[in-house]
């Protein structure tokens, strides 16, 4: 704030050292330094937008010019395409149960984590080292420990629990994922992390002379000043839900098993890759910009739900 | 200045104040002790696995029950691995696209997040509105396009169709302008008033105080970049230019698959990722915080 207000009081003195001609050279100087992202704008987001947009309303297989069909691809989609609405289907199931599960695992373990002093750095490094395997290697490694002769099932058998086929069977592949992305929580663990030791203390002393149990204060004093950052978590895990992919497609087992078992790991991201595959670069755009439209739709009503329960602190900020 | 308290406090692992209540002890450790143990060895349970079954033979790494002790340790896999896929030619690739991204970032973010950190201009509120817009776009809408983008300049099944479309990111720009903007601006005056170009400003005050903000988005970029699937998988075709992510999954499509490789491969796949974390471990977790508390 206060360098702001100095940036400023400062400026004028430069404008009257240099008049008119300064104008055209900030002017100069401003396109000069934002041209790199200006062009990467307009090339590699600007015009890929409208352009497919434009191809959402064609059939075009990149080997004839794109044959304007108008609403053809949109209708298909919603009344005569099955596995559009299955892709709808897992990929809402995952945004709805995997990403609230994930943010409740992540804020539990962040409380349990602020609870320990000795080997706290210890645990900290030892949550967040799964984050660093990249998402590839991740699966693959859940691919192998998951087979349903594998070590995990092994370690079932032992203790007498029924074995699921995991990855190879509809019902259990999505729970398997979400083990994964749980696997995988270091990143969101540590945002909450951050946001409950910036609790101030004296709302806990405050609550505990008021007589406050260790779940009033949860409710009334922790979940409201990390409220924030659940919201944030939240836009982001839908946000990244819709658009489901590397995971789903290493997990069915690659480019020739997409989906699979039994279309259960058809995500949306998975079906317009598929999409893709056949060369329905029309039908691909329009899932494409409905995807756009659904994750957009989704973050307003979050943003605009938000006002309800989302309590912003002066200081947070 | 916020971004950086609230990151410095965090920075593991000793300064975090730790929330102990001085209760009747029936442990001599905290009970909280007998959740968090348990649970950190499932999280280590994967990653133990990996590396076990890298280092032993096909016939250990499907033996019934699984073998956690291989008999003796099969290094030998790791050259195997190397061998029997272009392994090192992939991780030249995705070193090359990686460090080529991560370098174009920190110079044209700097650029714009300067501009739009301490130039003022008609538009600047309404075009970084735009920028932030564009964070919200999701990959899939532009994919078709950057993808016929790419082929007609020629660049399909290249190094450079991989590096083109990301050589600046508005994540980046908003980013620095945000850091740039709690630096003090009264030394950046003092050297205009000396003369010094808004180029030289940047490049000799503003960034040598930026460091531990270049140096978080350098390691932000890194991971994007070394760990991005979708956009490789679209825009290049053939395994002399596949990236290390890329290259993991051509061992899966055959029906046996041999584990004790694959699981070399993902280890090597890794370890740029663990090096750069214990590293620069401290920059990642300010990376994170940032983006969480400032997305």
């Amino acid at each position: 704030m206060a360098t702001t207000l100095t940036a400023r009081e400062a400026a004028p003195a430069i404008r009257r050292r240099r008049p008119r001609s300064g104008r055209f050279r900030r002017v100069a100087i401003v396109l000069l330094f934002m041209s790199p992202w200006i062009v990467g704008f307009l090339a590699f987001i600007l015009y890929p937008m409208l352009a497919s947009l434009y191809f959402s309303f064609t059939k075009y297989n990149l080997l004839q010019p794109p044959e304007w069909v108008g609403l053809f691809n949109y209708k298909f989609m919603f009344l005569h395409d099955p596995l559009f609405w299955q892709s709808v289907r897992n990929t809402v199931w995952i945004v709805l149960f995997g990403v609230p599960v994930s943010i409740v695992f992540a804020v539990g373990t962040a409380m349990v984590l602020t609870r320990v002093k000795v080997g706290s750095g210890v645990y900290r490094t030892m949550f967040f080292l799964p984050t660093m395997v990249p998402a590839v290697a991740a699966t693959l490694s859940f691919v192998f420990l998951l087979n349903p002769s594998g070590p995990i099932n092994t370690i079932l058998r032992l203790l007498h629990i029924p074995q699921p086929l995991w990855f190879a069977s509809p019902q259990w592949s999505k729970p398997a994922l979400v083990g994964l992305s749980l696997w995988a929580i270091g990143e969101t663990m540590i945002i909450f992390l951050a946001a409950l030791l910036d609790v101030p203390r004296q709302l806990y002393e405050a609550a505990d002379m008021e007589g406050a149990g260790p779940w009033q204060k949860f409710r009334h004093v922790t979940l409201p000043m990390i409220s924030p950052v659940i919201f944030f978590s939240v836009v982001i895990g839908v946000i990244f839900g819709f658009q489901y992919f590397t995971q789903a497609y290493i997990a069915s087992g690659g480019q020739l098993h997409l989906g699979e078992p039994q279309g259960s790991m058809r995500f949306y991201a998975v079906w317009m890759f598929q999409q893709i595959q056949y060369s329905h670069m029309g039908y691909a755009s329009a899932l494409a910009w409905v995807l756009f439209l659904v994750v957009m739709a989704c973050t307003v009503v979050l943003i605009k739900a938000s006002r309800r329960w989302v309590h912003y602190q002066g200081g947070f900020r | 200045m916020t971004m950086e308290a609230q990151a410095d406090r965090i920075a593991w692992p000793e300064e975090a104040e730790a929330v102990e209540r001085p209760r009747r002890r029936w442990l001599p450790f905290s009970p909280w002790h007998l959740v968090l143990f348990p649970l950190a060895l499932i999280m280590l349970l994967p990653l133990v696995w990996m590396i076990v079954t890298s280092l032993e033979t096909q016939a250990e790494s499907l033996h019934f029950p699984p073998v956690l002790v291989p008999g003796s340790l099969h290094f030998g896999n790791y050259p195997s691995a190397l061998r029997s896929a272009p392994f090192g030619r992939w991780f030249l690739n995705t070193f090359i696209v990686t460090s080529t991204v991560v370098v174009s970032n920190l110079l044209l973010c700097s650029l714009a997040g300067y501009a739009f950190a301490r130039i003022r201009f008609f538009g600047r509120a309404a075009t970084f509105m735009l920028l932030l817009a564009t964070l919200m776009v999701p990959f899939q809408v532009v994919m078709i396009p950057t993808f016929l983008i790419v082929k007609k300049l020629g660049l399909f099944d290249s190094l450079p169709a991989l590096i083109a479309p990301n050589l600046v990111s508005a994540f980046g720009i908003f980013m620095l302008r945000q850091f740039f903007r709690t630096l003090p601006v009264e030394l950046e005056e003092a050297a205009r008033i000396d003369g010094a170009s808004r180029l030289g400003v940047l490049f000799k005050i503003v960034l040598p105080l930026s460091l531990p903000a270049l140096a978080t988005l350098a390691v932000i970029q890194f991971m994007w970049t070394w760990n991005d699937f979708l956009w490789p998988l679209i825009a290049v075709f053939s395994q002399r230019n596949f990236t290390l992510q890329l290259g993991l999954t051509v061992f899966q499509g055959s029906h046996d698959v041999f584990w004790p490789l694959v699981m070399a491969g993902n280890v090597m796949s890794m370890i740029p990722m663990l090096v750069l974390f214990f590293a620069a471990q401290r920059y990642f977790v300010r990376g994170i915080a940032t983006t969480g508390l400032k997305g």
